[in-house]
C-alpha cells in the first residue's frame, strides 16, 4: 500500500480490486502481483491475502477481463469484488484504536499505583494520584465507548446485557477514585478500571477478528450465480451487462457452462439445465426455443440466446428471498449465552452491593464509609473474566474450525450448533457433491491410450463434463495426448483425429443415463456414465452423527426415485419433493415438537430452510444464498464437517460453562472480603488479572476440539 | 522527589510516542492485511523495487 512506485502512479486512474481465492501463500502472492503488474497499463498491483483480494491501480484502456485473462494464465480464477462485498465493514478496526488507548493507560496507570501500593506516601501519592487521573479519565471516557454504547442501547430498550453491570462497575470505580483524588484518599481505583477495560477489549477483539477472517474467506468463496450476461444488441455484437442492469426484453447469449442471471425465455438454441441449485432436481433438464429458464441455473451443453422476461427482483429467487426474510424471525430472538448469565448476574450483584451499604449503615459506619464498601464491592464482582469466558472459547474454538476448513460466521452460530438433536440434509449438493462425476469403475476400464486421447479431446472443452473427465484423468496421472484438428459442435461433443483414427468424445443419444461416449475409430465405443456421486467420508459421518445423539434424515427438493436411490445407500428416512416452503414448514414442525434443527443446504432452495433452522451449514460450492444464510461454511468435499462442528461447539459450551464456573468461583472467594471491607485496589486487580488468565488458559484447551 | 519531576514525563512522554506510532501504522492501513505481511517477508525477488516487479 506505501510501496507504489511513486513514478508509475501518474497516469494511473482507476482501481480494480479481483477476489482471488486460490492464494494462500508468499509463492502465489508473488505470482499475482507480477502477472498484474506485467499487463501493459497497470502501474501498481498489490495483495490483500487476509481478504484474498488483489487491487490493481491502471490506466483507463484496462479492462477487468483482461486482468482476469492475466490471472487465469498464471492459474489463478478470480472475478471482480461485487459493491456488496466492498460495502462489508471490517469489526475489528473500530476496536483497535480504544483498545491500544485503554493498554497505554493501563499499563501507565499501573505502574503508579504499584509504587503506592510499594509504600509512596503524602505528597508523592497524592502527586501519583492526580497523573494517574489525569491518564486515566481520558482514557476511560475513550475506550469505555464501546460498552457505554451498547449499554445505554438496551437500558433504553428496557433491557439488560453484559455491558451493563460492567458499564457501571466503570463509572462508578472511576466516580470514586475521582473523589478520593481530590480529597487525598488513600486507594484509587483507575487501574482496576482501564484493566477491565483493556482485557473485555481484547476478548472483544479477538470475536471480532475471527468474524472478520470468515467473512473474508467466504466472500472470497467464487460466487456460483452468474453477475451478469452478455447481451446481443442491436447491431448484433455482444456486450456484457451486469445482472443489476439487465431489464426484460434484451437478449442474453448463455455459453455453455454458464449460469443465466436472469430469467428468460429461450429464443434459439436447445441444452439441458442444471437447475439443482435451484429445485434440488439432480437431473439435467432438457429445454428448447420456447421453453421458460431461471435465473441461478446452470446451461450444460449448448449456448443458446434468452430473453430475459424478468430480472434482478422479480425473478423467482426474489420469492425465496421473501421466504428467507420470514424465516430469519425466530434465530434474531436468540439470546446469547453471555446475555443470558448476565440477566441473572447484574441483579444479583447489584442487590449484594446494595445490601452491604445497607449493612455497613446499621452496623454504624458513615455514609462514605459504606458507599467505598459498596463500591469496591461493585467492581470486585465486575466480570471481567465473564466477559471474557465466551469470546475467548469461541475464538480458540473457531481459528480450530477454520483450520479444518469450516468457517463460523457468527459466534452466536456455535452456542445454537451445540444444542441440535436433528438434522436434516438436503440431496444435492449437500449429502452428495452437486456435480456430474464420470463414473469409477468406466475410468478404470479406459487403457492407456483411451485414457489419453480422452484428456486430450476434454481439455479443448469447458463443458462441466469435459471438466470433470479432465480433472479425474489428471488425477490419476494420465497424460493428454496431441489429437489434431480438434472442434467442439455445440451439444453434441468434441471430435479430432489421433494418428489418422477419427475420435470424438460426446452425447450418447442411446444411453438412459447421463453419460459421454468415447468413441475412438477401429474399436468399441466406450461408455463413461456420469453420477452425482456422494460425498466422501458421507458414511462415516453420517454414523459419527448418530453415535452422537443426532437424528440425521433427508429433505430434499429432487424427485421421489433419486432421493429414495440415496436415501437407501445411506439408510436414512426422506422426505422428497419438497419445495422451498415445504422445507421450512418440515423444520418449523419439529421445532414446534421441541427439536433443536441444524439443517444442511446448499442451493437456493434451500435459503429459507438454512435461516429457519435452529444452526445451518452450507458447503463452500454452495449458491449464495445458501452461503448468506447459513452460520458456517464448510470447505472441501468431505461431509466430516458436519460432526466435527457440531462435536466442536459441543467442546466449546462445555467450556464456556467451566469458565463461567472459575469466574464466578472467583467472585465468590473475593466477594465475602470486599463486603467486609478488607478489598483494596491490590487485590481487586490481583483477583481481576488472575480469573482472567484462568479463563484465558481454560479456552486454550479448545485449540484442538475440531479434531 | 525532584527525580521524579523528570522521570515521569519521560516515562508518559515514551509511551504516548508508542500510543501515537500505533495510530499512525493503523491510519496508514499496516493492519489491513496481517497474513500478508507475514508471508510477504518470503518473497525474495533482489531486484524488485515494490510491488510491481
Amino acid at each position: 500500500m506505501n510501496a507504489h512506485n511513486p513514478a508509475a502512479t501518474e497516469g494511473a486512474s482507476e482501481t480494480t480490486v479481483l477476489v482471488v481465492p486460490g492464494m494462500h501463500c508468499a509463492g502465489c502472492m508473488a505470482k499475482v502481483e507480477r502477472a498484474l503488474g506485467a499487463v501493459p497499463g497497470v502501474t501498481s498491483a498489490r495483495v490483500n491475502l487476509t481478504a484474498k483480494q488483489a487491487r490493481a491501480e491502471h490506466g483507463p484502456e484496462v479492462e477487468p477481463a483482461q486482468l482476469i485473462a492475466a490471472l487465469d494464465a498464471v492459474g489463478f480464477a478470480s472475478q471482480p469484488r461485487s459493491n456488496e462485498q466492498a460495502n462489508a465493514p471490517s469489526a475489528v478496526k473500530p476496536l483497535l484504536a480504544p483498545l491500544a488507548v485503554a493498554a497505554f493507560a493501563a499499563m501507565n496507570v499501573m505502574l503508579l499505583s504499584v509504587s503506592n501500593w510499594s509504600g509512596a506516601e503524602g505528597s508523592t501519592r497524592e502527586l501519583f494520584h492526580w497523573v494517574s487521573a489525569a491518564i486515566a479519565v481520558p482514557a476511560i471516557a475513550y475506550s469505555g465507548m464501546p460498552f457505554f454504547r451498547s449499554a445505554w442501547a438496551v437500558l433504553r430498550k428496557g433491557r439488560t446485557n453484559m455491558d451493563v453491570p460492567i458499564s457501571i462497575g466503570i463509572v462508578l470505580a472511576t466516580l470514586l477514585s475521582c473523589y478520593e483524588t481530590v480529597t487525598g484518599g488513600e486507594d484509587v481505583w483507575f487501574d482496576g478500571a482501564l484493566m477491565l477495560i483493556m482485557f473485555l477489549l481484547a476478548g472483544r477483539t479477538l470475536d471480532a477478528m475471527m468474524r472478520d477472517k470468515a467473512r473474508a474467506g467466504v466472500d472470497a468463496l467464487l460466487n456460483q450465480a452468474a453477475p451478469g450476461a452478455s447481451v446481443i444488441s442491436a447491431d448484433g455484437t455482444l456486450q456484457w451487462v451486469a445482472a443489476a442492469d439487465l431489464l426484460p426484453g434484451m437478449v442474453m447469449r448463455i455459453a455453455a457452462g454458464e449460469r443465466l442471471a436472469a430469467d428468460g425465455e429461450i429464443v434459439s438454441g436447445a441444452s439441458a439445465f442444471d437447475q439443482s441449485l435451484l429445485t434440488g432436481e439432480s437431473l439435467p433438464i432438457p429445454a428448447a426455443t420456447g421453453a421458460l429458464v431461471h435465473a441461478g441455473t446452470l446451461n450444460l451443453d449448448a449456448p443458446v440466446d434468452v430473453r430475459v422476461t424478468a430480472a434482478g427482483a422479480d425473478t423467482s429467487l426474489a420469492e425465496i428471498a421473501r421466504l428467507m426474510d420470514a424465516a430469519d424471525q425466530p434465530r434474531s430472538v436468540y439470546v446469547r449465552i453471555a446475555d443470558r448469565a448476565s440477566r441473572l448476574y447484574a441483579p444479583a450483584v447489584h442487590s449484594l452491593a446494595a445490601l452491604t451499604f445497607v449493612g455497613w449503615l446499621l452496623a454504624g459506619a458513615g455514609v462514605y464509609h459504606a458507599t467505598v464498601i459498596a463500591i469496591s464491592v461493585l467492581i470486585i464482582t465486575c466480570p471481567c473474566a465473564l466477559g471474557l469466558a465466551v469470546p475467548v472459547a469461541q475464538v480458540v474454538a473457531s481459528g480450530a474450525l477454520m483450520k479444518e476448513g469450516i468457517m463460523v460466521k457468527d459466534g452466536s452460530a456455535i452456542e445454537r450448533m451445540a444444542v441440535v438433536d436433528r438434522v436434516l440434509l438436503d440431496k444435492t449438493g449437500s449429502l452428495t457433491l452437486g456435480r456430474p462425476e464420470p463414473d469409477t469403475a468406466a475410468l478404470n476400464a479406459l487403457d492407456g491410450d483411451a485414457a489419453s486421447v480422452a484428456l486430450g479431446l476434454a481439455s479443448h472443452s469447458r463443458h462441466p463434463h469435459s471438466r470433470a473427465i479432465e480433472a479425474a484423468l489428471l488425477a490419476r496421472g494420465f497424460r493428454a495426448v496431441r489429437v489434431e484438428g480438434v472442434a467442439e459442435t455445440a451439444g453434441i461433443g468434441l471430435s479430432g483425429n489421433w494418428n489418422g483414427r477419427k475420435v470424438s468424445l460426446g452425447r450418447n443419444d442411446a444411453a438412459d443415463v447421463v453419460s459421454t461416449t468415447l468413441r475412438i475409430e477401429g474399436r468399441p465405443d466406450l461408455l463413461i456414465p456420469f453420477t452425482d456421486r456422494l460425498r466422501p467420508d458421507a458414511d462415516a459421518a453420517l454414523g459419527r452423527m448418530k453415535a452422537m445423539g443426532l437424528d440425521v434424515s433427508l429433505l430434499s427438493g429432487d424427485n421421489q426415485a433419486a432421493v429414495a436411490e440415496v436415501a437407501d445407500a445411506v439408510g436414512l428416512p426422506a422426505q422428497a419433493a419438497a419445495s422451498p416452503s415445504d422445507k421450512r414448514e418440515a423444520i418449523g414442525a419439529l421445532q414446534a415438537e421441541g427439536h433443536k434443527v441444524l439443517m444442511v443446504g446448499d442451493g437456493l432452495n434451500d435459503g429459507p430452510a438454512l435461516a429457519a433452522a435452529d444452526a445451518s451449514i452450507a458447503p463452500g460450492s454452495a449458491s449464495d444464498v445458501g452461503r448468506q444464510a447459513a452460520d458456517l461454511v464448510f470447505l472441501g468435499d468431505s461431509l466430516m464437517a458436519l460432526p466435527r462442528a457440531v462435536l466442536a461447539a459441543r467442546r466449546t459450551m462445555r467450556v464456556v460453562k467451566q469458565n463461567f464456573a472459575l469466574a464466578i468461583g472467583y467472585n465468590l472467594l473475593a466477594v465475602p472480603l470486599a463486603i467486609m471491607g478488607f478489598v483494596n485496589p491490590m487485590i481487586a486487580a490481583a483477583a481481576m488479572s488472575g480469573s482472567s488468565l484462568v479463563v484465558v488458559a481454560n479456552s486454550l484447551r479448545l485449540v484442538r476440539a475440531a479434531k | 522527589m525532584n527525580g521524579l519531576l523528570f522521570l515521569l514525563p519521560i516515562a508518559l512522554g515514551l509511551g504516548l510516542t508508542g500510543l501515537v506510532a500505533f495510530f499512525w501504522s493503523l491510519r496508514a492501513g499496516q493492519f489491513e492485511d496481517l497474513d500478508g505481511a507475514a508471508n510477504r517477508i518470503l518473497i525474495d525477488d533482489e531486484d524488485d523495487q515494490g510491488p510491481v516487479a
